[in-house]
């Protein structure tokens, strides 16, 4: 797809939106804005409904987890406009305390989206009509795609024959949880060794 | 005479129910025989794919990807190479696009047969899921004359495909390729203008095009809508701009039109099946990138720098420098995407796969509600709904 046009329609959000929009980016011909939580509804409703932008179909909306970040969370909302053929992704940065505005108003099919980013990350949707657990199952307790959730999670199922139903126990593994680390020690080593600075004089 | 209190019916579709495709469980609020609401709840089969997927090296995860939609695997993997090759900055040779789009095609013949076999099914026809299936078993001897697996084929890799087509394979391809459409015949045959067929699923489940912008719809679901959108052609990805096929479009978005749609995509599927084996050029088939693709056998027995090559890639794998894509192709059911985030290590740091049937199944309540509960199934039915890529 055209950069120069995605880069362009970039620069237009920030004019229109000011403040509003944090940053806008071109990688690898995919666009990325990133959006105060507070202005997410106005962004998106002005993307649905501008002729220039005609984002008429939300598809996706999921969560990326940055532990290391104070704000750890990115939601990520990825456009579709059949009009004009272009995609966009719009990003908003929030913890997990601060809850996002949600879109169900503006797109019907964010409906399941958020529902299954609140199961998975634990990111809260102000004024969701319905923020329930999507794929984890009944009475689930935590957010399993967190990056501080373990592989194996807390708890196993199995059917108790005694009493007749199923039962939740804390996990046992019959082996240690083995994380097979392959990176090379080499990799990890930045480009100045000790006595490089001494290459230079 | 006292005043009846009349009661809503709240039932339990599912979780196992012959019709459910899968494990659904779908609480429908029934007013007699009517439904006042749908709430479907999902999750029975999740497994946590997105998680093990950032525990695995890039290619370690392909396999992951056929059993999401575990009736047409190959479209999945597709999306997944795809992605991995945009933040590698790589493109597969040409031979070995032409094999993927030659197999993706062929994995949405599987999926579209046993789609509208299924459906047919759900709503009275015995028939046509006999005969589907037998040419359903056909293809998937093809799957496992190219890679060694009916189904989950983990053939597409990020630089190609794992291996290039035995000897032989792309005559037989081509001469079931002219006989295919006698099947296809026997089916519609039996069903586009069948009575019980057209009672059960005219006018049932329609879906105007603005409300399918609205809730996400994709693929054949989207078409037949009336709106021509095929990423095929709209976004073409790998040999898909050199191929010469046409958008199927229906009209009033209902089951028949979906059904029809799915129909009209078969054939032009085998259009597109014939084109890549008439024009495949020879060469190679993965790209040659000793970093990315795996060296040969008979290359690993004489030289020293291939086996350290083949170590290093079956351990700690490639790097995939730091970045993400949104990367989509056109599955069977719709648009499948991968939203892949890479952190410049060997593996994904996070991997979100959008599944179509999700924003599909979503749209259950909207499609059913005030129909009959026998409805419910034909709806779903022609949503083509599969348990493996929406719970995921």
């Amino acid at each position: 797809m055209d950069e120069q046009a995605l880069r362009e329609l970039g620069e237009t959000l920030q004019a229109i939106f000011a403040e509003h929009v944090l940053a806008a980016a071109v990688d690898r011909g995919e666009l990325t804005v990133t959006v105060a939580p507070e202005s997410l509804v106005r962004v998106l409703s002005f993307l649905r409904d501008d002729v220039n932008f005609h984002f008429r179909q939300l598809m996706d909306v999921c969560g990326v987890d940055h532990p290391e970040r104070e704000k750890r969370f990115d939601v990520v909302y990825n456009l579709l406009s059949l009009t004009h053929n272009r995609r966009i992704r719009v990003k908003v940065m929030t913890d997990e305390h601060e809850p996002v505005p949600s879109v169900t108003g503006v797109f019907n099919s964010a409906n399941w989206w958020e529902r299954e980013t609140w199961d998975m990350f634990g990111i809260m949707f102000a004024d969701h009509p319905d923020l329930r657990r999507m794929l984890c199952d009944y009475g689930f307790e935590g957010h399993p795609l967190r990056k501080d959730f373990p592989l194996t999670g807390y708890v196993e199922v199995r059917y108790d024959n005694e009493r007749k139903r199923v039962v939740y126990e804390p996990v046992k593994l019959e082996q240690e949880f083995r994380n097979f680390d392959f990176l090379s020690p080499w990799e990890g080593i930045q480009a100045s060794l000790p006595g490089d600075e001494k290459a230079g004089s | 005479m006292a005043e009846t209190q009349i009661k809503n019916l709240t039932i339990n579709f599912g979780p196992q129910h012959p019709s459910a495709h899968g494990v659904l469980r779908l609480v429908l609020e029934m007013d007699g025989e009517v439904i006042e609401r749908a709430d479907p709840h999902v999750g029975l089969l999740h497994r946590g794919t997105e998680k093990l997927i950032e525990y695995k090296n890039y290619v370690q995860a392909v396999p992951y990807f056929d059993r999401l939609d575990y009736v047409a695997p190959q479209n999945q993997e597709h999306a997944f190479a795809l992605a991995v090759e945009k933040l590698l900055g790589i493109t597969p040779p040409l031979r070995g696009q032409y094999i993927r789009v030659l197999y993706a095609e062929i994995g949405r013949i599987l999926n579209h047969l046993f789609t509208v076999c299924a459906y047919a099914m759900d709503i009275g026809a015995m028939t046509p899921m006999l005969w589907g299936f037998e040419e359903r078993e056909r293809l998937m001897e093809f799957c496992e004359r190219v890679c060694g697996a009916r189904l989950h084929m983990n053939y597409f890799r990020p630089g190609g495909v794992s291996q290039d087509l035995p000897a032989g394979l792309a005559d037989d391809i081509a001469a079931w390729a002219d006989e295919f459409p006698r099947c296809i015949d026997d089916l519609e045959a039996l069903l586009t203008e069948n009575r019980i067929f057209k009672q059960r699923s005219v006018d049932v489940g329609a879906i105007s095009a603005e409300d399918a912008f609205d809730r996400g719809f994709s693929g054949p679901c989207l078409r037949a809508s009336g709106v021509p959108w095929d990423l095929r052609k709209a976004q073409p990805y790998d040999v898909y701009d050199r191929m010469d096929f046409d958008v199927p479009v229906g009209k009033h978005g209902d089951c028949y039109d979906r059904y029809l749609v799915r129909m009209v995509e078969l054939r032009e599927s085998l259009k597109i099946i014939k084109q890549c084996l008439n024009e495949m050029p020879a060469g190679p088939v993965k790209v040659d990138d000793r970093k990315v693709a795996p060296p040969k056998r008979g290359e690993m027995k004489g030289s020293m720098e291939a086996l350290i090559h083949h170590f290093k890639l079956f351990t700690e794998g490639y790097h995939v420098p730091a970045g993400e894509t949104y990367t989509v192709v056109e599955a069977p059911k719709g648009e499948f995407g991968v939203y892949l985030v890479s952190d410049g290590s060997n593996r994904p740091y996070r991997c979100k796969i959008r599944p179509p049937g999700f924003a599909h199944l979503q749209a259950m309540d909207f499609l059913t509600r005030g129909h009959m509960l026998a409805d419910v199934v034909a709806v779903l039915g022609s949503l083509d709904i599969v348990f493996g890529e929406i719970d995921r």
